[in-house]
């Protein structure tokens, strides 16, 4: 019988790269493939960026491909990167939301878009170097499982993916923590064992987001003021695209006490101001719904819900209020509920599911 | 390595063994450095001057006026910057102080108001040219692109309407790396002699695949690189007629007539020597060969593939050149499929990161952009035979095939249909 094919994303790091080559030892026809999703730059600005999909990437992962003895390919996926992340990062802020683009990239760019050409090349998987795994359940149906290691759990950005998706996908090195992954890397000596992690947002990597956007949406944007809950005017913000929910950071007021964001008016440009408790809520609602482990929610679901990417989870109860709308309500308030990021459904290990927080509900 | 199908000669060619062998006394037994004065030196100086002598009678120049360099790419920027250098870069200083200080200009002295400085190309060359042109604009430099007919062809008429009294070079590709275009290069070096403008040629595509004569069709400049004629990579020349009076590019030493230094690349110029005298020795024959297989080839995938297209002129294109399009294929898919099944084809040029943006060659030929995302260049060799071609043909159909029946936009087209 042939061989099960699979394309490997190779960003030029330690996990994917042994991603690889944990599939080639067990018997897969490996194809590595380096995505370019960031805007062509001029020979000069190469040198900046060396995070996920950095230049430097493609060329890590080609030697990577060599040592290994696998074909490795460079993919251009530069549009579809620019319509469904960055040009929706950059929405998400202008509308006074937070976003979390590696969902949106998991989603339309690495599964999408790679999934598609891979099946064109005959593949029969796509891989990555994600700390997760997929399993099928005993239901039928995948879900993406937890890793081994609780400390570099990336489930989270994951839980958007279709069933589809995730039937032709393989996570070897979910069943790893990440100093073993190191250790293979020294083992075989590839040449990226000591690359540092990637981390933020990729495509700013000075992490200055409101002048990104300002830059790259063609758009000024404008200064507004900050208010109490109840109107009054506390002093002028630098434009929304500054501030997120819970910020405390860089605002500049002088209270006498710490003050926080507690909300966003994109219609008014106005950035509401409170006190740390004002930060609380234990409601939320969520549309854009995805379910994995389960086809969709019909009575009440307790679950552990996850509010953004380093939040510990929290007991809640997640029910359905409406055609693609959930509301969540959590055992005990949670802190900074941030419309725009995610929240994600756990039964323990697996991912239920999750959803867009809309708003927290007061 | 597996068996393969090489169709990227415009990429690179395979040195050729008689090439190599000319080369290999030159490593390890003349090894000499050519400046010096003892008899394995000598050695080595009288094996650069005779291929700088068989590289000028090729040309219908003389040996002084070649000058050996490390590629194509080294001598275009060499011709583009020196002339530029010698013409315009005076108004760089007072420009960019202006810029920085405004009405400082008035204190400087009236000498180094621009004399001139103006450059016409076209959207088409090598990016070894448009990327210096880009770099020169910061300098200050003007820069006229020339579109092209939908052939790929500069309007010799257009080109004269964009001379203006600053103008001091008109850069011009020999023939395109893509789409294998040969230009008007008679007409265009006719109207730059009669306006007094320098003309210089990028011919790494051209030279030793056509003849090329300097003083007939009035070539003030020529850049050519080896290993696109089955000679070595890492040498090349710039042609530069002489009494033009432009400045060294790489400063050091004497080699070269004091214009380039560096300790020469003996081999490499025995190299390029000898694959110039084979070349030019089988012109004829070669490229007959190739235009017969190459519109065999062509005749096969315009007739076997529906909505298939060749880009590029019909005729006045390189010899081993062919361009084709196909519509609702992605060419970076089509591509990594074909090397899965040995076969080495091009999107176009090789210099870019390896994956694909629309080629802006093809989109000067006013393709749309999704054509443009999908070409696939095919270059054969002497080497090339007529099996290979069938076996190539049989692959594209079969993948062009298969990409198109997992295209939606396809099947929408064809339910339309």
């Amino acid at each position: 019988m042939d061989k099960k094919k699979v394309v490997v994303g190779m960003s030029g790091g330690v996990d994917s790269s042994v991603a690889a080559y944990l599939l080639k030892e067990a018997g897969y026809d490996v194809i590595g493939v380096t995505m370019e999703i960031w805007p062509e730059e001029s020979g000069e600005d190469m040198s900046l960026h060396g995070g996920c999909c950095g230049l430097s990437a493609s060329q890590d992962a080609a030697r990577v491909a060599q040592k290994l003895g696998i074909p490795h390919y460079v993919m251009n996926f530069r549009e579809e990167f620019r319509e469904n992340v960055i040009d929706y990062f950059m929405e998400e802020y202008l509308a006074g939301r937070t976003p979390n683009p590696c969902i949106a990239c998991n989603r339309y760019v690495k599964w999408e878009s790679l999934l598609k050409r891979s099946l064109m090349l005959g593949a029969d998987y796509i891989a990555t170097g994600h700390y997760a795994r997929v399993e099928q359940l005993p239901n039928g149906r995948y879900a993406i499982r937890r890793s081994v290691t609780a400390a570099k759990d990336q489930t989270y950005a994951l839980y958007n993916l279709t069933q589809e998706q995730l039937s032709r996908t393989l996570m070897p090195v979910g069943e790893y923590e990440k100093p073993q992954i190191r250790a293979i890397a020294e083992q075989l000596h590839l040449p990226v064992a000591h690359k540092p992690d990637s981390q933020e947002i990729c495509f700013v990597p000075d992490q200055d987001y409101a002048g990104f956007i300002e830059r790259n949406s063609g758009r000024t944007i404008p200064k507004g003021n900050f208010v109490t809950a109840d109107g009054t005017i506390l002093g002028q913000h630098k434009g929304i695209t500054h501030y997120t929910i819970g910020q405390r950071k860089g605002l500049n007021l002088a209270m006498g006490h710490p003050v926080f964001v507690t909300e966003i008016r994109p219609e008014t440009n106005e950035v509401v101001i409170g006190e740390a408790e004002d930060v609380f809520t234990d409601r939320l609602i969520c549309d854009h719904l995805n379910f994995m482990s389960i086809p969709d929610i019909k009575d009440a679901l307790r679950v552990t819900a996850k509010i953004r990417y380093n939040h510990a989870g929290a007991p809640a109860r997640v029910s359905r209020i409406a055609e693609d709308r959930a509301e969540v309500v959590f055992d005990e308030p949670v802190r900074a509920v941030t419309p725009g990021q995610a929240v994600v459904f756990y039964d323990e290990d697996y991912v239920i599911g999750g959803g867009t927080i809309l708003r927290p509900f007061m | 390595m597996d068996k393969f199908i090489y169709l990227d000669n415009a990429a690179t060619t395979r040195t050729s063994p008689t090439v190599v062998e000319a080369m290999l006394p030159y490593f390890s037994e003349y090894y000499g450095n050519a400046s010096g004065i003892y008899s394995i030196g000598v050695k080595s100086k009288e094996a650069i001057s005779e291929s700088r002598e068989i590289i000028a009678s090729t040309l219908g120049a003389r040996p002084e006026e070649i000058y050996f360099t490390g590629g194509g790419s080294e001598s275009d920027n060499w011709a583009l910057k020196a002339t530029a250098e010698a013409f315009g870069m005076r108004m760089q200083e007072p420009k960019t102080i202006g810029f920085r200080k405004r009405g400082y200009e008035t204190l400087l002295p009236e000498d180094t108001a621009p004399v001139k400085n103006h450059i016409i190309t076209t959207k088409i060359e090598h990016h070894a040219i448009l990327h210096t042109c880009e770099y020169l604009q910061k300098q200050g430099i003007e820069v006229t692109y020339l579109n092209v007919d939908e052939n790929g062809q500069v309007r010799p008429e257009e080109l004269e309407r964009a001379i203006r009294p600053e103008t001091f070079l008109i850069s011009v590709m020999f023939a395109n790396n893509e789409v294998g275009t040969i230009q008007p290069i008679r007409e265009i070096g006719e109207i730059a002699k009669k306006h007094g403008i320098l003309f210089h040629t990028d011919a790494v595509q051209a030279y030793a695949h056509l003849p090329i004569n300097v003083e007939e069709l009035h070539i003030d400049m020529l850049s050519a690189s080896a290993h696109k004629l089955n000679g070595p990579k890492g040498v090349g020349f710039l042609y530069i007629r002489r009494n033009l009076r432009i400045a060294s590019f790489i400063h050091g030493g004497a080699q070269e007539r004091k214009r380039r230094a560096g300790t020469e690349n003996v081999p490499g110029i025995v190299g390029f020597g000898q694959a110039a005298k084979e070349a030019f020795e089988t012109m004829e024959k070669r490229s007959a060969y190739e235009t017969e297989l190459r519109d065999y080839l062509i005749a096969r995938i315009l007739r076997e593939i529906p909505y298939s297209r060749l880009n590029g002129h019909r005729t006045k294109r390189l010899s081993n050149n062919a361009n084709f399009s196909f519509q609702f294929v992605e060419g970076e898919t089509l591509l990594i499929m074909l090397d899965m099944e040995g076969i080495c084809g091009s999107s176009g040029s090789a210099c870019t990161s390896g994956s694909m943006d629309p080629s802006h060659v093809l989109l000067s030929l006013g393709l749309p952009e999704d054509l443009a995302h999908g070409s696939l260049r095919l270059t054969l060799s002497s080497e090339t035979t007529r099996e290979e071609i069938d076996t190539a043909v049989e692959t594209i159909k079969k993948i062009v095939e298969r990409l198109r029946s997992m295209s939606p936009q396809y099947e929408d087209f064809c339910r339309r249909m």
